[in-house]
C-alpha cells in the first residue's frame, strides 16, 4: 500500500522517513549514516518545490493521508538538510552532551 | 573600525556609567551561598513568567508549574469570572499535592469545575475557596473560610502570565517599566503556533543568559552553520550591535540581520533558498496587523538592516522579536548553583499553507541546531569557573548585557542582605 500520492511514487522507497514528530525524525537522523541521508536529500530536494505546490492545493488542517505523509517526508528532508549541507555528520558539531527535547509541537 | 554609531561616551559600557569597565567577578555563578541568597533575594521577589494565556482558553482551564528555585508548585487557573489566578499546589488538609496526574513531579494541565484532592477528596473552587470537606462533622470547629488555597500574586501582560511570591511587590506593569510600555500592542495573540523546547543544562542559570545576550560569539561558535564564503565574511567583520539599552533591572540588544532575506542567495544554504526561511525565520512576513509600524521599543535605532531585538526581563526571561514577524521566549530555571532547566518557546502566526508550514519547520530545526551549540559550551565554562583558577573576566563593549546582568544579581542580593541585617 503506497504511503505517498501517485505523483510522488518515485519517493516511495523513502517512506520510512514519513515520520510525524520531530522526536522521531531527529532519532532517525542520529541513527542514519551520511550516505543514507545524502540519498534521501538527493532524491527529495529536487521535489521539494513540487511538494509545496502539490500540498498547497489542500487545506492545511484537512490534508488527505497521503499528502500528510508527503509533508512528513519533506519535514525529514528539512531535518537532514543540516547534516548534508553543512555538518557532514548526523550530530550537531560542538554540541557534545547537549540535548533539547521538543515537548510541544504542531504536528501536521 | 566601528560599523554602527556608538554613544558619545565612546562605548555603550561607559555610556551607562554605573557599570564600570573593569573585569567582572564570576563568583556569583559558582558560590552555593550566593545561589541560596539569589533564591530569596531575586526569585522570591521578582515577577516570573510562567506561561502564555493561550494555555487557559476556557473558564476552568488550568496548568501546573513546578518551580524548584522557589521550592513550590503552582496551579494557574482561569476562573468563572475570566480572572487568572495562581495558588500554591498544596491541599490545606494534610499537605498533599492537590493537582497532579501519575507522577508527583510532572506538570499537568486541563479543564475542571473545581479541584479535588486525591487523598481525602477535599474540594476547592476556582477562586481557591475550600468548598467541601469529606465527613466534615468529624472535624473540630472547622471553619472552611480559613482553609482556602494559599494564593500567589498573578498578573497578565500582553498575554504573558507572570507570578510573584512577594505580596508587597510593585505591579507587573510597573516592574516591566519602559520596555513593557514600548512593546505593548505587538500582535502576540496572533502567534499561537508554538514549538516548546526544554533542556537540562549543567551550568549556573546566568551563564546561559550570558550566552544568548551577546552575539560576539556568533561568527566563531556558529561559523559552520553558514556556507563557507558567508562564514569567512562574518568572521572578518565580527559582530557589532545596532543598539544597546539598559532600563535596570532589564536590558536589551538590537541587532542587524542580513539573512532574512539575504541580498545574495548564494550566501545561504540550498534548502533556505527553496523554503525562503532560516535562522531569522520565514522571510515572508505573515499577513496580520500590528507588524507595521512596530511598537516604539522595537528596533530603537530605526535601522533599515534591523533583524532581531532581544529584551532581557530580569531575572530569567528573554523575549526576542525577529524582523520577519515571529517571537521567541527563553527562560532559565535554576535547580542548583551549577544546574538549570532551559526552556525556549517559538511563536509563529499559524501557517495557512504547506509551504508556510515547512518554512516554519526549517526555522524551528535551525533554532535547535544553534541552541545545542550554545548549550554545550556552558558546562565547560561552569567547570572551569569552579576551579577558581581565574575569577575575573574582561568583558567587551558587545558584552554589556552580561556585565549588567551580573551586577543586577549582585545588587539584588546585597540589597536583600543589607535589609535583613538592618531589621
Amino acid at each position: 500500500m503506497p504511503k505517498l500520492p501517485a505523483e510522488f511514487a518515485d519517493l516511495e522507497k523513502f517512506s520510512d522517513w514519513c515520520l510525524p514528530t520531530e522526536a522521531e525524525r531527529y532519532a532517525k537522523r542520529l541513527d542514519s549514516t551520511m550516505a543514507q541521508m545524502q540519498e534521501l536529500y538527493d532524491a527529495t530536494m529536487p521535489r521539494l518545490e513540487d511538494a509545496c505546490a502539490f500540498g498547497d492545493k489542500f487545506p492545511l488542517d484537512d490534508l488527505p493521508e497521503d499528502v500528510r505523509s508527503l509533508i512528513h517526508l519533506m519535514q525529514s528532508l528539512v531535518m537532514v538538510s543540516f547534516p548534508v549541507e553543512v555538518w557532514k555528520q548526523p550530530r550537531v558539531p560542538d554540541s557534545g552532551a547537549a540535548w533539547a527535547e521538543l515537548y510541544v509541537e504542531p504536528v501536521v | 573600525m566601528a560599523h554602527f554609531k556608538k554613544p558619545e561616551a565612546g562605548s555603550w559600557t561607559e555610556h551607562f556609567s554605573t557599570l564600570g569597565t573593569e573585569p567582572v567577578d564570576y563568583t556569583d555563578s559558582i558560590d552555593p551561598e550566593f545561589y541560596e541568597a539569589e533564591r530569596e533575594a531575586i526569585f522570591k521577589k521578582t515577577w516570573l513568567h510562567v506561561g502564555r494565556i493561550e494555555r487557559l482558553p476556557k473558564k476552568g482551564s488550568y496548568f501546573t508549574r513546578e518551580l524548584p528555585v522557589v521550592n513550590t508548585s503552582l496551579i494557574i487557573v482561569k476562573g468563572k469570572d475570566e480572572v487568572v489566578r495562581a495558588f500554591h499546589n498544596v491541599c490545606r488538609h494534610r499537605g498533599n499535592k492537590l493537582v497532579w496526574d501519575d507522577f508527583p513531579n510532572e506538570e499537568t494541565s486541563g479543564t475542571c469545575r473545581q479541584f479535588t484532592c486525591k487523598y481525602h477528596a477535599w474540594r476547592y473552587d476556582l477562586t481557591g475557596d475550600l468548598s467541601y470537606v469529606q465527613q466534615e462533622g468529624e472535624f473540630f470547629d472547622l471553619d472552611k473560610n480559613q482553609y482556602g488555597l494559599k494564593s500567589v500574586r498573578c498578573e497578565v501582560w500582553e498575554g504573558f502570565v507572570f507570578i510573584n511570591l512577594d505580596p508587597d511587590a510593585e505591579s507587573l506593569e510597573d516592574y516591566l517599566g519602559e520596555y513593557g510600555k514600548g512593546i505593548k500592542g505587538y500582535p502576540f495573540h496572533e502567534m499561537t503556533e508554538v514549538y516548546s523546547y526544554r533542556a537540562e543544562i549543567g551550568s549556573n542559570w546566568k551563564l546561559f543568559i550570558d550566552a544568548f545576550a551577546e552575539f560576539y560569539h556568533a561568527p566563531v561558535l556558529h561559523q559552520k552553520q553558514a556556507v563557507k564564503d558567508e562564514a569567512d565574511k562574518l568572521m572578518k567583520v565580527g559582530f557589532e550591535a545596532l543598539h544597546y539599552d539598559l532600563q535596570s533591572p532589564h536590558s536589551m540588544i538590537s541587532s542587524w540581520g542580513g539573512m532574512a532575506p539575504p541580498k545574495d542567495l548564494s550566501m545561504v544554504k540550498p534548502i533556505e533558498r527553496i523554503l525562503r526561511s532560516g535562522l531569522f525565520g520565514p522571510w515572508d512576513r505573515p499577513d496580520i496587523e500590528g507588524l507595521e509600524p512596530l511598537p516604539p521599543a522595537i528596533n530603537p535605532a530605526g535601522a533599515v538592516p534591523w533583524g532581531v531585538d532581544e529584551f532581557e526581563f530580569f531575572p530569567n526571561m528573554s523575549l526576542l522579536f525577529w524582523a520577519p514577524g515571529w517571537v521567541i521566549t527563553y527562560q532559565y530555571w535554576p535547580t542548583a548553583v551549577n544546574k538549570h532547566i532551559f526552556e525556549a518557546n517559538l511563536y509563529f502566526v499559524p501557517p495557512k499553507t504547506v509551504r508556510e508550514r515547512l518554512a516554519q519547520e526549517l526555522a524551528a530545526v535551525t533554532f535547535k541546531e544553534y541552541a545545542l551549540q550554545d548549550a554545550n559550551t556552558l558546562e565547560a565554562t561552569q567547570k572551569m569557573l569552579e576551579t577558581r583558577t581565574v575569577t575575573d573576566f574582561p568583558l567587551c563593549d558587545q558584552e554589556i548585557l552580561l556585565r549588567h546582568l551580573h551586577k543586577m544579581a549582585v545588587d539584588h542580593v546585597k540589597e536583600y542582605q543589607d535589609a535583613k541585617a538592618a531589621s
